[in-house]
């Protein structure tokens, strides 16, 4: 089964990694790099990415068939997405166990959601 | 599939058993196949296929293993004392069925048995396997190399387990197979491309196991459920790639070989082993296959066979099977009180919404069928059911 295992930060988050020591930041990037050779190791890894700043994000909208799309920072924005990781486990549970190991999950919500499979067994 | 990829798919398993035997150390051996089925590819289809295939892939195979063995002195100390070891004598029958136990070892988990099993036993390349489960290469290859690595750890020996432990190891099997069927068996639209066919593949090689355990009635009840199932592929999907039930099915479409194939093997093993689930399911399968029409489905002999499978297989969807054909049977009335029987058994199964939307359309109640088909497309993890699903609560 796959999952998608998502991280959000919010303007709370991004102060707190801003006030981090360089001894803190470095121990939470080990933690991110244990958690991804670990992954790869176990063959469970499908793909995972960090996430730019949402300052350089651009948003897409299409009226009337016209392309608009407007370039950040968006101040109204409470929460941002800063990065995922799709994981391919054999229980809810065990993408759980691994999405509890973010460091995020201490301050943040990580969420865990499954993603729909293109399997569909005749009834 | 070319010739050359069938041939090497056959007898990839054989090599393999081959080598191990000879040398041990199932890891490398496996990997010392590969490339040796990688060189027949490349080389094959150019220069023809040699007189003695096997011969050849095992020539090849033992010397990419020497190479290795003689890079590395620590592997060979290990062989060293490897090699004082008694081999056991056993049959090139029971050398592949081992071969099948050994990458479906209950120390692994799930993908890796399934992605040891494509390759080792099926012959198929980390590359092929990759795009067939849509993973990436790198993520396959971990798999392969962890499961062999744990096959190590587990101190396992290339041989049969006891015969008490035998019909548990078989069953793991037959599990692994089936979900290799089932990935395979997708709505999926389009042309698959340089795709290898998970469904062909699964059925290959239950027949590979079906001719090592000829007896097995549960192994010739898998086949026959894949042959039977697999017969309904090509009117089961819609020109737009949207999921067509069986009663909407275009049965002119099913595959009447195949058909043909899976009931004769269904009712040879009613009719002479042990009754068990998989062979419930074929049979029930058999019985839908038969029919001409919808219209025409035997459903009173439906019923009977999921009134057995719910006695030797209690579980969500033999429940499920068993309320739909009985509501076939006695009206959906009927059908919709025993699902009201049955829900807190049911209880968090998606399909017990999608069962009773579609009691609820046909006992006339449209509206609160609509509303049925939404909460079992919000709770199902099937793209192409959930497509059906929606579409069937806008109607």
């Amino acid at each position: 089964m796959r999952f998608v295992i998502l991280i959000r930060h919010n303007p709370q988050a991004v102060e707190l990694w801003r006030q981090l020591s360089v001894e803190q930041r470095e121990a939470g990037l080990a933690a991110y790099t244990a958690l991804n050779e670990e992954l790869e190791a176990a063959g469970e890894m499908v793909v995972s990415a960090a996430l730019a700043d949402p300052a350089l994000a651009r948003r897409v909208t299409v009226r009337d068939g016209e392309t608009i799309a407007t370039d950040g920072p968006y101040a109204e924005v409470k929460e941002h997405l800063a990065g995922f990781y799709l994981v391919e486990c054999d229980s809810i549970e065990r993408a759980v166990a691994y999405a509890a190991r973010i460091p995020e999950a201490a301050h943040m919500e990580i969420e865990v959601r499954p993603v729909l499979d293109r399997i569909s067994v005749d009834m | 599939m070319t010739e050359v990829e069938t041939v090497l798919r056959e007898l990839a398993p054989r090599v393999l058993a081959v080598l191990v035997k000879r040398y041990g150390q199932f890891d490398q051996c496996e990997d010392a196949v590969q490339e040796a089925l990688l060189a027949a590819a490349l080389q094959w289809p150019t220069e023809g296929v040699p007189a003695n295939p096997t011969g050849w892939l095992v020539t090849v195979a033992g010397r990419r293993w020497t190479e290795q063995w003689r890079s590395d002195q620590a592997r060979r100390r290990r062989e060293a004392a490897f090699s004082r070891e008694e081999t056991p004598e056993v049959s090139g029958d029971d050398d592949e069925l081992t071969l099948f136990l050994l990458c479906c070892h209950p120390a692994l988990s799930v993908a890796s048995q399934v992605a040891l099993t494509l390759r080792a036993v099926g012959g198929l390349t980390t590359a092929e396997i990759a795009r067939a489960l849509l993973v990436p290469e790198s993520t396959v290859g971990q798999r392969i190399s962890r499961a062999k690595q744990q096959i190590r750890n587990a101190g396992t020996r290339f041989e049969l387990p006891p015969p008490d432990q035998l019909p548990a190891r078989v069953a793991a099997v037959r599990q692994v197979l089936y979900l290799i069927f089932n990935e395979g068996y997708t709505a999926s639209s389009g042309p698959a491309l340089h795709r290898v066919q998970l469904t062909a593949e699964a059925i290959r090689l239950t027949r590979q196991l079906h001719a090592r355990r000829p007896g097995d009635g549960e192994t010739a009840g898998l086949l026959a459920l894949m042959l039977l199932t697999d017969a309904r592929r090509a009117a089961r999907t819609g020109p737009d790639g949207a999921l067509v039930p069986l009663e909407e099915q275009d049965r002119t479409r099913w595959d009447a070989e195949a058909i043909a194939e899976g009931t004769a093997l269904i009712e040879d093993a009613l009719g002479t082993t042990e009754v068990g689930p998989f062979q419930l399911q074929a049979a029930i399968a058999a019985v839908h296959d038969e029919a001409t029409s919808a219209a025409g489905t035997d459903w009173p002999q439906i019923l009977v066979l999921y009134d057995l499978l719910v006695t030797v297989a209690p579980g969500p969807m033999a429940t499920l099977g068993r309320i739909v054909a009985l509501s076939m049977v006695d009206g959906p009335v009927a059908g919709l009180r025993a699902l009201t029987d049955a829900e807190d058994a049911l209880k968090g199964h998606h399909r017990l919404h999608a069962v009773r939307a579609h009691l609820l359309d046909r006992a006339g109640d449209h509206e609160a069928a609509r509303a049925e088909y939404e909460v079992a497309a919000r709770r199902t993890l099937s793209a192409p059911e959930q497509r059906y699903l929606w579409d069937r609560s806008r109607r």
